[in-house]
């Protein structure tokens, strides 16, 4: 049995070692949000967090999730409130929609490090693909998701 | 299908409207087999659009499918506007496939393709919703025992003002839906619309950022296997036999098997264990004749086919284009290469398929085309398609890749051969994807103008040679020996040339061919838009300036020229080092023009400083969403131009995954102005269009920067990449 902690809940799995965590959550767990793209680290479509940061799951064996604190899109919010997802909605960012699970992982990871990102900050964190190209709409979603945040944080201070 | 109550009155009815409101199946009859008693009688069907709920909600129905071009959401604006509602309180769901082809097509058509969903359905979609409204206003006019003429309706609610009475869409649902269809629709003009033409929030978004969005892929029921696949690597080609020794004992492993005589799959109970164990199944492939084919080969064939003594003629021929060459000034020729690609939509192909005992058969997949699924898999297992029923869903894009139901028919043998009852879950590798597509197919053009003293092109011909869809992927005749597709861009030539020829020969490939999205004007545009540009720059004129003159009686494509090139300031002088290209294109019921600024530096790097899209669609149904369509299609394109190539050796694909497919990613993508400018008076198509003018507005920028042309797809292969 391997002992997992998913978005706060203990879950156990009696699985391989080695299997890529994305299938423990996507097959075992039947946990859909987090997708499958290319299976090779390569796209980000499986993105989720391992304390906080982004990690493809494809290419992430479970047995290395253990005693760790995964995060997966579903457990990012309760009621689609993150700022990211907001600024998501807002900005009408995805067309399919395919790949956004694995784009907003990868913008929340970014915020939390750098709470201001520059575009360049975001051309070098943001390296998921979008078949769709909605490049242009996820820029525009972080730096106003980066504004939210500063709102909350002057707010918080006041 | 909860929300609909089917009564025995109702069905001609429907029939009726249906007729009346697309002419779709004019004296169609619904055999009365087809009334379905559902459970819950919660709303009205007023028509096969739109039910009305008690609660005043309101759901349409939506025939075609959403993968992410937005349609689901533009489409029931349509219906919304004419119906008059409260678009809050508007639900949208899936026109149910099988009822739909029981009710002989009652929907419409379903396919997804061709940028078509507006511009094919818009007038039976306004009627639909139009005759709703006529058909609630009756049925509160006749319980007021007033003319309807002197009610109104707007945003659900029914007025009659002389009396000062009021009323709501669903206190007489139940009683419109008994109604007779309205026989004389009118609709509104779109200048008074309230709820198309503007940029509303796209239904589906929501449930895309918070992971509850449900693809096909996503398919899960209990006691479901999993089934990954390998079909042979050449197409064609046949498995011979196959050893599963080294997996059989395997944890999971369900079953092994062979699949329509050309593909292997493993059956587990996970996904991944079934994947891992196909790469150590030893398969011994029949590869047929096809093994020696290469890129190579296939450029020869080509070549040939561009220096074949005949062609077939484009009914647009005028004057003598060879006689007027040879009394031109300056001859120019020239000859354009475009790759086979992949689509490689971002959710990889699948679908899941229940066989029940007593022969209901259930599908989920990802498609482009509900009918083309439920067809495929009746065909494939020899059901009739009223068992069938397919459970539409999101699709993780599309692209051309989903309207053939080829994983569908695979989902289903597989199945057949479990126990009676158990789902199984077919599900495509990325290779698997890349390496068994229809690809957009290979062309290449010839191309040979002269020009006069004065600088005026006089004489034009063209030699394409292409695969052909209609022949090779729908085996249909081809009228004349010309393909529709592969002659896009030519067969419409909008530029006047007094003296024009214009050929097409085919080219059948082992290698499959598909629609790719925007199919011939993906790739003809670069060759046509790609030598109006040599052709300007041999007379020693702007480029911009002779689209203008040769297109001066095309009203919209120089009106799309204008507005990108205005938009972009062209004429006004750039930063040193940049350079401009521009380029205009017709595609699917639209017009667009783009104009592209880069620089090119000493090593090939070119950088692009602006993109300017334009696009003239008629009528702009949802503003936003064509913006969102045009940033994606300008991606589409930037990606395929710099390294989109698909190649072949020993008959088979080279490419696998997006390490060897490559992608466009964030830190690569330009800035992309979208200019919409809708002339009004026509339904132009938005989802395809803004990629058929962004790859000659660019190639022609890099021959602006560097002095040499650009003819041979992708850049990459030319020196040049993307900084
Ligand atoms: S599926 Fe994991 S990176 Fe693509
Ligand atoms: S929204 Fe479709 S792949 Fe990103």
């Amino acid at each position: 049995m391997i002992k997992l902690n998913i978005n706060g809940r203990q879950r156990e799995v009696d699985v391989e070692p080695e299997m890529p965590l994305l299938w423990v959550l996507r097959d075992v767990l039947d946990m859909k949000g987090t997708k499958f793209g290319c299976g090779i680290a390569q796209c980000g479509a499986c993105t989720v967090h391992i304390n906080g940061e982004p990690v493809r799951s494809c290419s992430f064996p479970v047995s290395a999730a253990e005693g760790q604190r995964v995060t997966t899109i579903e457990g990012i919010s309760r009621n689609s409130n993150h700022p990211v997802q907001v600024a998501w909605v807002e900005h009408q960012v995805p067309q399919c929609g395919y790949c956004q699970s694995g784009q907003i992982m990868a913008a929340v990871a970014l915020l939390r490090k750098k709470p201001n990102p520059t575009d360049a900050d975001i051309d070098s964190a943001m390296t998921n693909i979008c078949r769709c190209g909605t490049y242009a709409r996820i820029r525009k979603a972080i730096h106003a998701a980066a504004r939210t945040n500063r709102g909350a944080a002057k707010a918080a201070k006041a | 299908m909860k929300n609909a109550s089917f009564k025995q009155s109702r069905r001609d009815f429907l029939a009726n409207s249906v007729a009346a409101t697309g002419g779709l199946a004019i004296g169609m009859h619904i055999p009365s087999a087809v009334a379905q008693k559902t459970g819950v009688l919660e709303g009205a069907e007023v028509n096969i659009w739109v039910v009305v709920n008690p609660d005043e909600s309101v759901v349409i129905r939506y025939a075609r499918s959403e993968m992410g071009q937005g349609s689901m959401t533009s489409a029931p604006q349509l219906v919304a506007e004419e119906l008059d509602v409260d678009w809050r309180k508007v639900r949208i769901e899936y026109a149910d496939t099988n009822r739909h082809v029981r009710l002989k097509r009652a929907w419409g058509d379903m396919a997804t393709v061709g940028s078509r969903t507006i511009r094919t359905s818009q007038d039976y979609l306004r009627k639909g919703g139009a005759a709703a409204r006529m058909m609630l206003v009756s049925a509160a006019a006749q319980q007021w025992g007033v003319p309807p003429g002197e009610c109104t309706a707007a945003g659900g609610v029914i007025t009659h003002a002389a009396s000062r009475r009021r009323t709501t869409y669903g206190k007489v649902a139940a009683a419109a839906a008994k109604l007779d269809p309205p026989k004389d629709i009118a609709l509104k003009d779109p200048k008074d619309w309230k709820i198309a033409g503007k940029s509303l929030r796209r239904i589906d978004i929501p449930a895309s950022v918070n992971g509850a969005q449900r693809y096909g892929v996503d398919t899960q029921l209990p006691g479901m296997v999993y089934a990954a696949i390998t079909k042979s690597p050449v197409f064609g080609g046949k498995v011979k036999s196959f050893d599963d020794s080294r997996v059989k004992t395997r944890r999971g492993i369900i079953k092994v098997m062979t699949v329509e005589g050309d593909a292997v799959a493993v059956v587990a109970d996970n996904w991944w264990r079934a994947k891992e164990a196909l790469k150590d199944v030893q398969v011994d492939w029949d590869t047929g004749a096809n093994g020696g084919v290469s890129s190579t080969s296939l450029l020869e064939f080509f070549k040939a086919g561009l220096a074949a003594p005949e062609a077939a003629l484009l009914p647009n021929r005028k004057g003598d284009a060879e006689k007027a060459i040879a009394g031109a000034s300056k001859v120019l020729e020239a000859e354009y290469f475009t790759p086979f690609l992949a689509h490689a939509p971002m959710e990889p192909l699948g679908a899941t398929v229940h066989i029940q005992q007593g022969g209901r058969v259930d599908v989920w997949a990802s498609t482009q085309s509900g009918e083309a699924m439920l067809a495929g898999v009746a065909n494939v297992l020899g059901v009739p398609t009223d068992n069938v029923y397919f459970h539409k869903t999101q699709a993780g894009g599309g692209f051309g890749r989903r309207s053939f139901p080829d994983f569908a028919r695979q989902a289903a043998l597989i199945a057949r051969s479990m126990p009676v009852g158990t789902p199984v879950k077919l599900l495509w590798s990325r290779e698997e994807d890349m390496q068994q597509d229809n690809y957009r197919p290979l062309a290449m053009y010839r191309l040979k103008a002269g020009i006069d003293a004065s600088g005026h092109v006089v004489a034009w011909t063209t030699r394409i040679a292409s695969g052909s869809l209609a022949a090779q992927l729908l085996n249909l005749p081809l009228k004349n020996g010309v393909d529709g597709p592969a002659t896009e861009g030519f067969a419409e030539f909008p530029y006047e040339v007094p003296n024009q020829r214009h050929e097409y020969i085919q080219r059948r490939t082992h290698v499959p061919i598909g629609f790719w999205r925007t199919v011939g004007w993906s790739q003809s545009p670069f060759a046509r838009e790609g030598f109006i540009d040599e052709l300007a720059r041999a007379a020693g004129r702007d480029p911009y300036e002779l689209r203008r003159e040769m297109l001066k009686d095309e009203k919209r494509p120089l009106g799309v020229l204008d507005a990108a090139a205005k938009a972009a300031g062209w004429g006004r002088p750039l930063p040193k080092g940049v350079f401009r290209g521009i380029a205009t294109t017709e595609p699917y019921g639209s017009f667009t023009a783009a104009v592209v600024e880069l620089s090119v530096d000493g090593k090939g790097g070119v950088k692009l400083h602006r993109v300017v899209q334009a696009i003239d669609c008629g009528y702009a149904v949802n503003p936003d969403n064509i913006v969102a369509q045009i940033e994606g299609s300008s991606v589409w394109a930037l990606t395929a131009a710099m390294w989109g190539e698909i190649t072949v050796k020993d008959g088979r694909i080279e490419q696998g995954n997006f390490d060897t497919y490559r992608l466009l990613r964030m830190r690569e993508m330009p800035k992309v102005e979208v200019v919409i400018a809708p002339t009004g008076g026509f339904w132009g198509g938005v989802g395809e269009p803004g990629q058929a003018p962004f790859i000659p507005a660019m190639t022609n920028a890099i021959l602006a920067a560097t002095g040499k042309p650009v003819r041979s797809l992708p850049l990459k292969n030319q020196g040049f990449t993307l900084v």
